[in-house]
């Protein structure tokens, strides 16, 4: 299931807001979608990233999908041990498998909850 | 149009597949995960639902006549039971599909053809059925399943009373399988040791479900067409329609294995004679990626900043742990070694080019 405390963006990230950090991940969903990762491209830590623009990219076996972000700010770290082993994103997509963490503008706006988020896949 | 399905559909879907359009059908992808199923298939067994194949009978005391007209292989040397991998040609030499041909008796041959080209195939070949050959599409109600690793053999033997250890590679035999009628053929499109099983289709569910039963202590798992895909470019086995189609010579692909200019006339014979004597200026070629980078398929090719050429065929390989690729080259940038650069969404990428094929089975 979706985590609660999480809010969801339509391109299947998840954001975890802790004061002005947000972590960013991809959701169960995207997960299953892709099937396995085997390859996170990750921006630069200082990059500016926007919401809603491409932060990257992930590769999985069968295809190439960009990753969106869900909130602007500035990219303060990625998750390097994923580089290693990048099938961490399929078995923990909201724990070990977090992509970035981004030091926000502003407050996330647009973003769905949980429950919407469910919705919205099942819609899709 | 909706895609069409094979009879194991509903049963895809119950066993969790994700069903994905795959020229006109909609097909299962992957079940438990496109890595896991090909390491299954290279290590013990898979089972892969290729119901969507076309199968087109040609019978009569013109078959054989009308085969070696619009194939480049030699089909009059296949004896009973022995099947060989050749093409429909075009008057240049190019390739409308490749395709299986087996030879069930002197005036009985079954041609297996790739799913999305099942209709242009039927066309291509009335128009040129001038002998008056029975060309029948047997497609719809035939069934297709691939037993495929080094452990089919032993999945498969006690399901049938057909001495599997007396079937050499490209050869079959008919029987029952499960006490269905089948044509069990020592076939594959993944690089290992396996079978083929043609049957009626309306015994799919009870093939299907009964082989992956027996095959399970083996490690057998059901595996889908990304699987095959990558196990496929592995070995350097071509898809039609990425690697090959009707602008690529039977030669420029490496297929020159299978033209036989000395058969007598086909279709292109005297393209590809001309080709063979003046020299082809390109071919296709193996490439892996130096960097992590992964080259997909369409992905332009430079050498020397230059654009020479596209990907036709690219992934990641789960055996070998690299990036690999094909693409057709011109001869002068064609021998393994040469630098090439990829470029994987704008940013130029290294790779080497290889022999093929990238993956060869130990017992081969």
């Amino acid at each position: 299931m979706n985590p609660q405390d999480l809010q969801y963006s339509t391109e299947h990230e998840w954001l975890r807001v802790a004061g002005d950090i947000g972590t960013v991940g991809i959701t169960d969903h995207a997960q299953s979608e892709l099937g396995d990762v085997i390859f996170v491209e990750f921006p630069q830590v200082g990059a500016k990233v926007e919401a809603g623009k491409t932060l990257g990219t992930i590769e999985s076996v069968k295809a190439v999908s960009e990753l969106f972000s869900p909130v602007s700010g500035e990219i303060v770290e990625v998750n390097k041990d994923l580089l290693n082993t990048p099938e961490v994103v399929n078995a923990d997509p909201y724990g070990k498998g977090w992509l970035v963490r981004i030091r926000m503008e502003k407050p996330a706006a647009g973003l769905m909850s949980a429950d919407q988020y469910a919705q919205y896949i099942i819609a899709a | 149009m909706a895609d069409k399905r094979t009879a194991l559909f509903d049963i895809h879907k119950r066993m969790g597949a994700r069903l994905v359009p795959f020229g006109g059908w909609s097909m299962p992808v992957e079940y438990s995960g496109i890595a896991k199923e090909h390491i299954a298939v290279r290590a013990a067994a898979g089972l892969f639902d290729v119901s969507h194949m076309g199968e087109i009978e040609v019978s009569g005391s013109q078959a054989l006549a009308l085969i070696q007209a619009i194939t480049p292989n030699d089909a009059s040397r296949l004896i009973d039971g022995q099947a060989q991998y050749s093409a429909l040609t075009t008057p240049e030499g190019t390739a409308v599909d490749d395709l299986l041909v087996y030879r069930q008796s002197q005036n009985r041959f079954m041609l297996v053809v790739n799913a999305a080209n099942i209709e242009n195939d039927l066309e291509w070949i009335r128009a040129r059925n001038s002998l008056g050959a029975h060309v029948e599409d047997i497609s719809e109600k035939t069934g297709l399943l691939a037993l495929q690793g080094p452990r089919a053999a032993e999945i498969l033997q006690p399901l049938t009373e057909m001495a599997l250890s007396g079937l050499s590679s490209y050869h079959f035999a008919s029987g029952q399988v499960l006490g269905v009628d089948a044509l069990v053929s020592r076939t594959g499109y993944t690089g290992e040791d396996g079978f083929e099983l043609y049957f009626p289709a309306s015994e799919s569910e009870k093939l299907w479900t009964a082989i992956l039963k027996a095959g399970e202590p083996a490690g057998l798992l059901p595996a889908g067409l990304g699987a095959r895909n990558t196990l496929r470019l592995e070995a350097s086995l071509l898809l039609y329609g990425n690697d090959l189609d009707r602008t690529t010579s039977l030669l420029e692909a490496g297929l020159g294995w299978i033209v036989k200019l000395d058969k007598g006339d086909f279709v292109g014979r005297d393209a590809l004679a001309r080709q063979k004597a003046e020299g082809i200026n390109k071919k296709l070629a193996g490439f892996v990626m130096r960097g992590r980078d992964i080259a997909r398929d369409h992905y332009p090719v430079y050498v020397n900043g230059a654009e020479v050429s596209h990907v036709t065929s690219g992934s990641p390989s789960i055996t070998l742990k690299q990036n690999i690729g094909l693409a057709y080259l011109p001869l002068a940038h064609a021998a393994p070694g040469t630098t090439l650069e990829v470029s994987v969404r704008g940013r130029a990428c290294e790779a080497e080019v290889v022999r093929t094929p990238f993956y060869k089975r130990k017992d081969s």
